[in-house]
């Protein structure tokens, strides 16, 4: 029978563990260059040399002192889920801090191996590491990985195999000095009176977690019959001081080892910092975030035009030859207006969502977005947020859904919750094909300008709401920024590739999956019931519209539209296709663009109405469920169903109203 | 008056290009481990990099990488002036 071998893959944020994971494993997780990308562990497994091997993909962390969500992911794996191998993954560029973890890793007793990864960058600057020299100075085996290329990966296969071979727990610890000392062997007595605490862990580690305040370890202890003890000792001592000793002692321990198996080159001024005296420039800082969000859509729109121009083409095509070859009316009518009219119309704007992932990758995958979150620090900071807010708006920009997981990575939970519930008003990707449709039909050359205004008027909306909540529902103070700056790295082609590619084909699923019920449903209330005029306002989809006129009048809007934005709660795209099909009637090859614009009850003004509350009404149902998911509670995401709601009504009818005098479109 | 070069300041007041030395972390609770686990220890050079274009965070480089932290968070960081 084969062994199974469990891995924990560990280390600090943003050194490569999931390039590392999916290079081993095969898996396609999602990478970037910033701290913070997994905030799930992941779990994938690979065969080596007749044995099978579990790899556990863990979120980045500092220490084992976990304080945000998914810190505490990382430290329980590794602490209570007992991996028979633990492989720290460590950038090589960045060995100091780095191994800060390592010397704690080394007090759990548990087998530990160092992936010295990225070990081509160090070695690029000039660095020279003697991994021998390293190994045998930690007491544990150090093996070098490149894992973009899978460089040394297999090096590290064996070494996990050779390791769970032998069962040997790792004993080597560093010493803290006198003081610290007497502290913990007269902790570690105490401890020791109670056999049942200890639970596989050695006295030593629990020993010092409980000087470093790790609460998992001290409420462990509360519960034993030393409890008491504990605390008498404890009290004795300044235990801030004790904390900032043994911090020290760990980086004096580091210190002592690295001269001896690394020589560094002098840091001169590197790439990063050239291009981070212009990106982060005082005068040009903000400048430019602003002129690459601007570039960014405009690309999306301009390059993909043409692709779209022949998807269209070639659904019109099709819609023809349906209408021509079929003879039963009933089936043509379901292919033609139902499946053609509603999925063509999503599947349209395909390659404005591969350019969006693609242009978004580009942007994660190079560093940018820490520098984004540095230059916006100020402003979250003036709405009572920490930086590290920011980023997960800048990933709602391609889908709610991980941009509100990645709030995970957020250490205090009302700063949490407020990202959170703002979050929906960052316009996802699914929002894109709606604007482009409206802004496309009604605005011409400046469609991409108007696209650009409505994204930017989701995170106005989202700020203001972010310091509303603050200032009302969910005060308190704006916790501390502290961020790793990530030097800036050229994105690996296949790395970009692929993650369009996941994303792309995700929408390509949607829009033959639910987008094709969704189409279904609405072409079935369009054509019943049996008899009426399809799509006519005695249909079941007519009479649900006139019941939601009254709600959308004062916005500019007609039943068609209410209907269209019901429909779109379960997924955005599905405005568009159910406006597909209820536009869909007889001609078949007509475009949505023509009938839209042929649509006496739309205008220029109204048109910006739909797309100002598609943007901001309410989360789709994904969206829904990951809220309800990270805030443990349906009370929050009803909160922002009825918020966005409210504030979409509102800000509709003024751009109507607005938009109506200024431009005369009423 | 004492030299200037010897006498503690805050860390936020270090201008960009200047190098100090941490003398002491007087944050409390989860910045304060948090800093020392980053390695901001007492002992530790801290280079200022620059300054965010708003005037806030900056950017530090300690232990051969570099971080970002807010004015506020790092008047709580004693360091001395390093001389060149």
């Amino acid at each position: 029978m084969k062994k199974t071998i469990s891995v924990a893959l560990t280390g600090n944020p943003n050194v490569g563990k999931t390039t590392v994971f999916n290079t081993i494993t095969g898996s396609r997780q999602h990478v970037g260059n910033w701290p913070g990308v997994t905030v799930e562990k992941k779990t994938g497994r690979c065969e080596y040399a007749d044995t099978s091997i579990e790899v556990t993909d863990l979120p980045g962390t500092y220490s084992l002192t976990a304080y945000s969500a998914d810190e505490v992911i990382a430290r329980n794996f590794i602490i209570e889920d007992n991996p028979d191998v633990v492989v720290q993954v460590v950038d090589a560029s960045n060995l100091e801090r780095n191994l800060y973890l390592t010397m704690q890793l080394a007090e759990l007793g548990r087998p530990v191996i160092v992936a010295l990864n990225m070990v081509d960058v160090a070695e690029g600057r000039g660095d020279t590491i003697d991994e021998k020299r390293l190994s045998e100075l930690l007491a544990m085996p150090v093996v070098r990985t490149v894992g973009t290329s899978g460089r040394g990966l297999d090096r590290l296969l064996e070494t996990i195999i050779a390791v769970a071979a032998k069962g040997e727990k790792h004993t080597h610890t560093i010493g803290y000095g006198d003081e610290a000392e007497a502290l913990i062997s007269d902790l570690v007595r105490i401890l020791d009176d109670d056999p049942a605490l200890a639970g596989g862990y050695p006295l030593r580690w629990l020993a010092v977690r409980a000087i470093e305040g790790d609460s998992a370890v001290l409420a462990l202890i509360e519960k034993s019959s030393v409890a008491g003890a504990v605390q008498a000792r404890l009290q004795q001592i300044d235990l801030d001081e004790y904390e900032a000793l043994l911090a020290d002692k760990r980086y004096e321990a580091i210190g002592a080892i690295l001269p001896q198996a690394c020589t560094m080159c002098v840091r001169k001024m590197t790439g990063s910092d050239m291009i981070d005296r212009v990106v982060t420039n005082k005068y040009l800082g903000i400048p430019i975030f602003l002129a690459l969000m601007w570039g960014a859509f405009q690309l999306t729109f301009a390059v993909a035009e043409p692709f779209m121009a022949g998807i269209e083409y070639v659904f019109g095509w099709l819609g023809e030859v349906v209408a021509g070859s079929i003879g039963n009316e009933w089936l043509a009518s379901l292919l033609g207006d139902g499946v053609i009219g509603g999925v063509g119309g999503v599947f349209v704007f395909v390659p404005n969502i591969f350019i969006l992932f693609l242009i978004l990758s580009i942007l994660e995958g190079s560093g940018y977005l820490a520098r984004a979150a540095f230059i916006m620090d100020r402003l979250m900071y003036v709405i009572g947020l920490p930086g590290k807010s920011f980023i997960p708006m800048l990933m709602g920009f391609g889908c709610n859904v991980p941009a509100i997981m990645s709030t995970r990575t957020i250490e205090d939970d009302r700063d949490r919750l407020i990202t959170i519930l703002v979050n929906p008003f960052i316009s996802c990707g699914a929002r894109l094909p709606v604007y482009i449709l409206f802004a496309g039909v009604f605005f011409g050359r400046d469609a991409g300008n108007v696209i650009f205004g409505l994204y930017a008027l989701g995170i106005v909306v989202a700020i203001l709401s972010a310091k509303l909540f603050r200032c009302t529902i969910l005060p308190g103070e704006s916790s501390p920024f502290i961020m790793e700056m990530p030097p800036y790295r050229i994105p690996t082609i296949k790395n970009a590739m692929l993650n369009m590619w996941e994303k792309g084909s995700m929408y390509l699923k949607k829009a033959g999956g639910i987008i094709l019920i969704g189409s279904l449903i609405v072409w079935f209330l369009a054509s019943y019931p049996a008899g009426v005029e399809y799509g006519s306002e005695e249909s079941f989809a007519g009479m649900i519209g006139h019941l939601l006129e009254p709600l959308v009048s004062p916005l500019g809007l007609d039943w068609k539209i209410a209907v269209a934005l019901i429909f779109g709660f379960v997924a955005k795209e599905i405005v568009v296709s159910s406006l597909g099909v209820l536009y869909g009637a007889d001609e078949g090859s007509a475009a949505l663009s023509d009938a839209l614009l042929a649509d006496p009850a739309l205008s220029m003004a109204g048109a910006l109405a739909v797309m100002v509350f598609v943007l901001l009404y309410m989360p789709c149902v994904a969206t829904l469920g990951v809220i309800k998911k990270e805030t443990g509670s349906w009370r929050w995401a009803g909160f922002s169903v009825l918020y966005g709601l409210v504030v979409a009504w509102i800000l509709a009818f003024a751009t109507f109203h607005l938009a109506s005098y200024f431009l005369g479109g009423a | 008056m004492s030299s200037p070069d010897h006498s503690p300041v805050t860390l936020d007041t270090v201008i960009s290009g200047d190098k100090a030395r941490i003398v002491g972390v007087k944050a409390k609770g989860h910045l304060r481990k948090r800093l020392l686990e980053m390695g901001i220890i007492p002992g530790a050079i801290i280079e200022s990099i620059r300054v965010a274009p708003l005037g806030d965070p900056v950017e530090f480089r300690v232990k051969g990488y570099n971080l970002s932290i807010r004015k506020g968070d790092a008047a709580c960081i004693e360091v001395v002036m390093e001389v060149e």
